[in-house]
């Protein structure tokens, strides 16, 4: 009997529910690389019936890789006449993909523009939540605050709130201040709605903390905010960093508020995405590029994150 | 007082600047929709920044998010755009709430007159209230729903003989209504060259206007009416009449009997994307993508041609187009205004039809030359002549989407009957006319 | 110098007194500690809640600038709550809101079983299961309308390579009775390793000692799934369930981008219906009503939930 423990699944359950479990994550992934793979497509290859899937290959299933779609994300072109295309030759190896359909690239499109617009917004906001969230979240996990629960769940509940009904006193309130896509106006609105998951993430980091360092500290001769400057942060680091990864993530994801409350200076990708066309009809390989390149940074962030991701999606309410 | 206001600040901008009495050179903002003749006016406007020195930037919106976007940033009070070339319906509300700075002492200064212009576009794109001579836009895109079809497979004998056998008569260009439905069944599921073909691409899109424009096609010739008296708002009887009835079974008949599958939501995109790909027989689009559909390697040429949106009980088309307005958000609305007085005159219009853009301008419509130099101009001033357009109330949004839902939820999704439908758009019309204060 | 001097006498005297003569008291830190938040969230949450809830008794339409707004007390209310029209947006939002917390905790706990046999390489299975949830839910829409275009589509073609249907013969998203499937099966492929994860967080959570017990009293394997993993997991599964019906009952961005509502209003979510009151109608006052009134129904079925779960925990 020395050496069995019941909770160690025979190989073969081992094997079996391994398969499975491969079987859906393989399952899982097919949209994703099928999109990745579309990225790469002309626009006649991305709606070819049956679908085309080897890349490079010959025959009905084949298709010859081509950066046609990310050429079309980055940039606006126009028809011209074969005059012009004759006078003028190609300038570079995109102009020299485009020119097959008789265009030149006239310059870049909006796509760059908005997806720096979801960076400074995803970073101001997820700095500023972050910033106040430790202080908020370092004060409720030390200090005795009057209705603390209340005053937490309270910042929880406004979670619940459906984004389209937060959005309608917001854009009175945006319009009225001047705010209407604006960077501020955005950072603001997104720090406001992400301040909620990171005071409780942020609590529950700070609350595994032991409170004897602090202590230690005092009596050092530490102040308050010494304590919590060269104590707590440091060690709360590692929480800090998932929280603003979070955030970040959330920021960066947010659909409902960019579309109501942005038309140009300050709209992010998400919204924007989806509207890319090409010449009639929407351009299925450079929607492909975008969305690509948008989702790329998000799951590296994810890989990074395995460790605390439990923690995040709930609020700290499960922290393995 | 608009004015007023303009002249003051460009005085005090004048004042600003000095002595110097040449205007500062602006950074200019024209919104519109991303198409085709968007294209067409950036070039277009190449000449107006060599000639004025400002800057022209350009944000153009995809047509389904066009409304809902550029009717966003007008309500908000955003600055975004300086010159809007805004739908025709807007001009209610855009006129009401102050989004577009009243025109007429700026024409009068000028010396343009509405006159110059083909009076139908003036009335549907300038005027509001509608046909009072109070403008708030420069008709900038004459436009209507118009009709194309593969000429090389209706020229085809095998196809002619086919048809004949089939219907008893010749394929031709439809005449009316009903015969571009027989048309359109004829080719649905057809095999031409070894592959599946089908009627039509119809509107069907739910989201923002689609099936509302593509109904009211059909509504139109049949002789639907929105009110029994112009400015009555009596509907009952004219919106829900058994020709409106009539229509719109029609319209169902025709998307379940002669459409390609899987064309649920489809608006102007889809509708291109059949057509060019090779699906369809024949498409339903705006006049204004005609010239790009003329050009297309593949389906275009001695390969496409185009009519006007057949007669059944009367003639009728769905208008679409725009007209040019300056909005009153704008910090630059003297350099925009110098913009519209660059655009409105007749070499530039002339020049804006040669690129591809629909001139709204008597001197380029009324030109002998003009019904010959492109293969779509005659059907185009054809549509013109019998336009109608939806409900251009500054509470426009609200009847569209009323429209959209009942149209919708009957055509496509299969609810109630078409008499349901359209007694229920009238009780929501009824309801917003009621919030209007107008009932 | 001074500063030297002060860290003398602090050091020499006990805490709480070093921290008053060097620094704030820890009640002032506290304060200025959570102020910023609580005012944040007072500016963004609550006066806009507030506003919201003045706004719902009006006629006010937020695109007519100089149109006078009347009081019109519950009439808002009373419309929203007799139509009909959305009446049937709520059962659409039921029939999400069901079948998607069905399929996601179905596929989420079994996987979150076999993933806890711990065969080799679980940990890397694991994080790739994961991606799509942390996707933007409106960029998944987008590239899942893609996926099912009728013609060209890959999920149609897929379901057709297995079943030998004709891949352009069904519409995902066009079809009356496939397009409330279409976007279930887009957000259950999205948010399954959501409840996977919670469900796997408490199937380890259980102490092998359980199990062994269990195994000594000579329980059979099913007996002890089901009076031992089930319970133990069971307050964990409900936290999911809880995430996800807020979630999904406040859904937007992924079913906008799939299907806008359509075809008719058949997935028109209210979130949906709400969206095109508020931002397409501009029926403000109306609009804040119903916002009010789906707020409401969140809350009030979240905190009775919420009471369950907790007597499920002290079990």
């Amino acid at each position: 009997m020395s050496g069995f423990s019941i909770n160690e699944p025979s190989n073969r359950i081992k094997w079996f529910a391994g398969s499975l479990v491969i079987l859906y994550a393989v399952i899982t992934m097919i949209p994703l690389v099928w999109i990745a793979i579309t990225g790469f497509k002309s626009p006649a290859d991305a709606i070819a019936y049956p679908p085309k899937y080897v890349i490079g290959g010959e025959g009905e299933s084949g298709f010859t890789p081509t950066l046609e779609g990310y050429v079309n994300l980055f940039t606006t072109r126009t028809r011209q006449t074969e005059e012009y295309l004759a006078e003028n030759p190609p300038q570079n190896w995109a102009d020299e993909i485009v020119r097959q359909y008789d265009m030149v690239i006239v310059g870049p499109s909006k796509f760059g523009q908005r997806f720096l617009n979801s960076v400074i917004i995803g970073f101001g906001s997820t700095f500023l939540s972050v910033f106040l969230g430790t202080l908020a979240a370092y004060a409720f996990s030390r200090f005795k605050i009057p209705l603390a629960d209340d005053l937490l769940f309270f910042i929880l509940s406004t979670r619940m709130m459906p984004p389209i009904a937060v959005a309608i006193p917001i854009f009175l309130m945006y319009r009225q201040l001047g705010l209407s896509d604006t960077h501020l106006g955005m950072i603001l609105l997104y720090t406001g709605v992400n301040i909620s998951l990171a005071v409780w993430l942020l609590k529950s980091f700070i609350d595994g903390i032991p409170t004897e360092y602090e202590e230690a500290a005092l009596i050092d001769g530490y102040t308050r905010f010494q304590a919590f400057y060269k104590v707590v942060l440091p060690q709360a680091a590692t929480g800090i960093a998932s929280t603003a990864i979070f955030c970040l993530i959330f920021a960066w994801n947010e659909y409902a508020f960019a579309v109501l409350l942005t038309t140009a200076n300050a709209q992010t990708a998400p919204p924007f995405i989806p509207t890319i066309i090409g010449i009639g009809g929407l351009d299925w390989p450079a929607i492909a590029a975008g969305v690509t390149i948008f989702l790329l940074p998000v799951m590296i962030f994810t890989i990074l994150l395995r460790k605390h991701l439990l923690r995040g999606i709930t609020f700290g309410a499960v922290r393995k | 007082m608009t004015y007023f206001k303009l002249a003051t600040a460009s005085a005090l901008a004048l004042a600003a600047a000095g002595v110097s009495s040449t205007a500062q050179a602006e950074d200019l903002t024209l919104c519109w929709a991303a198409w085709d003749p968007a294209n067409a006016l950036v070039e277009l406007s190449k000449d107006f920044e060599a000639q004025s020195g400002h800057t022209m930037n350009f944000e153009f919106v995809p047509w389904p998010n066009f409304a809902d976007r550029m009717l966003n940033e007008l309500n908000s009070g955003g600055k975004l755009c300086d010159l809007l070339i805004g739908d025709s319906q807007w001009i209610g509300g855009g006129a009401e709430n102050g989004h577009y700075v009243k025109l007429n002492d700026f024409f009068d200064a000028e010396g343009i007159s509405m006159d110059d212009f083909a009076p139908a576009t003036v009335y549907a794109y300038s005027t509001w209230p509608k046909g009072t001579p109070n403008y708030y836009a420069l008709p900038a895109m004459g436009d209507a729903n118009g009709w194309f079809y593969r000429k090389d497979w209706f020229d085809r004998d095998d196809i002619k003989a086919a048809y004949k056998e089939a219907t008893g008569s010749d394929l031709r260009e439809p005449q009316s209504q009903k015969e571009m439905l027989q048309i359109a069944q004829f080719f649905q599921g057809r095999e031409i060259d070894g592959k599946t073909v089908y009627g039509a691409a119809i509107f069907t899109e739910r989201g923002s206007e689609g099936i509302t424009m593509g109904v009211t096609s059909a509504l139109y010739p049949w002789g639907f009416k929105y009110e029994n008296t112009p400015g009555s708002y009596d509907m009952e009887g004219a919106v829900n009449s058994a020709e409106a009835v009539e229509a719109l079974e029609f319209y169902k008949e025709f998307y379940k009997t002669a459409t390609p599958p899987g064309y649920t939501n489809s608006y102007m995109g889809e509708s291109l994307d059949a057509f060019k790909s090779g699906q369809v027989a024949m498409a339903m689009n705006w006049f204004a993508f005609f010239p790009g559909l003329y050009a297309d390697p593949n389906t275009g040429g001695d390969k496409i041609d185009f009519f006007v949106n057949p007669p059944q009980n009367q003639a009728g088309s769905t208008l679409g187009g725009q007209g040019i307005s300056v909005v009153a958000y704008s910090d630059k609305q003297d350099a925009a205004l110098e913009y519209i007085k660059w655009f409105s005159d007749p070499g530039v219009q002339a020049k804006w039809w040669e690129l591809g853009g629909y001139s709204a301008h008597n001197s380029v419509l009324e030109d002998p030359g003009f019904v010959e130099s492109q293969p779509f101009a005659g059907d185009f001033l054809d549509a013109m002549a019998g336009v109608q357009d939806f409900w251009q109330e500054p509470a426009y949004a609200e009847l569209l989407l009323a429209m959209q839902k009942r149209v919708h939820d009957y055509v496509v999704a299969d609810q109630g009957t078409a008499q349901e439908a359209l007694d229920k758009l009238i009780e929501d019309w009824t309801e917003v006319f009621e919030d209007e204060g107008k009932l | 110098m001074s500063d030297r001097t002060i860290d003398r006498v602090a050091s020499s005297t006990p805490a709480p007194v070093a921290r008053k003569i060097r620094g704030l008291s820890d009640r002032a830190i506290a304060w200025i500690f959570v102020a910023p938040t609580i005012f944040l969230l007072l500016a963004i949450n609550i006066f806009p809640l507030v506003w919201t809830i003045r706004l719902s008794f009006t006629n006010y339409k937020a695109n007519r600038i100089g149109r006078e707004v009347k009081e019109i007390g519950l009439r808002n209310y009373e419309r929203i709550l007799t139509d009909s029209d959305i009446w049937l947006n709520m059962q659409a939002t039921a029939h999400f809101l069901f079948w998607t917390i069905f399929f996601q905790v179905l596929i989420g706990f079994t996987l979150a079983w076999m993933i806890n046999k711990k065969f080799k390489g679980n940990d890397l299975w694991t994080t790739i299961i994961v991606l799509p949830m942390m996707l933007s839910p409106a960029v998944v829409g987008n590239f899942w309308k893609f996926l099912y275009q009728p013609q060209i589509g890959l999920f149609n073609y897929i379901v057709g390579f297995f079943t030998g249907k004709d891949p352009s013969s069904f519409e995902m998203l066009g079809q009356v009775n496939l397009a409330p499937w279409a976007i279930v099966i887009v957000d259950t492929w999205m948010w399954t390793p959501f409840v996977m994860l919670i469900c796997l967080a408490g199937l380890r959570s259980i102490p092998d000692y359980i199990y062994e017990a269990a195994e000594i009293d000579r329980a059979s394997k099913l007996r002890q799934f089901f009076t031992i993993t089930i319970p133990m997991v069971l307050p964990f599964l409900m936290l999911a369930v809880l995430f996800r019906g807020i979630e999904n009952f406040k859904m937007f961005d992924l079913v906008v981008q799939l299907t806008g509502g359509g075809p008719g209003s058949v997935t028109e979510l209210t979130s949906i219906n709400l969206k095109r009151e508020a931002f397409e109608k501009w029926r403000t006052g109306y609009a804040s009503a119903y916002a009010i009134i789906l707020f409401v129904t969140v809350f009030g079925l979240a905190s009775i939930y919420v009471k369950a779960l907790n007597k499920v925990k002290e079990r």
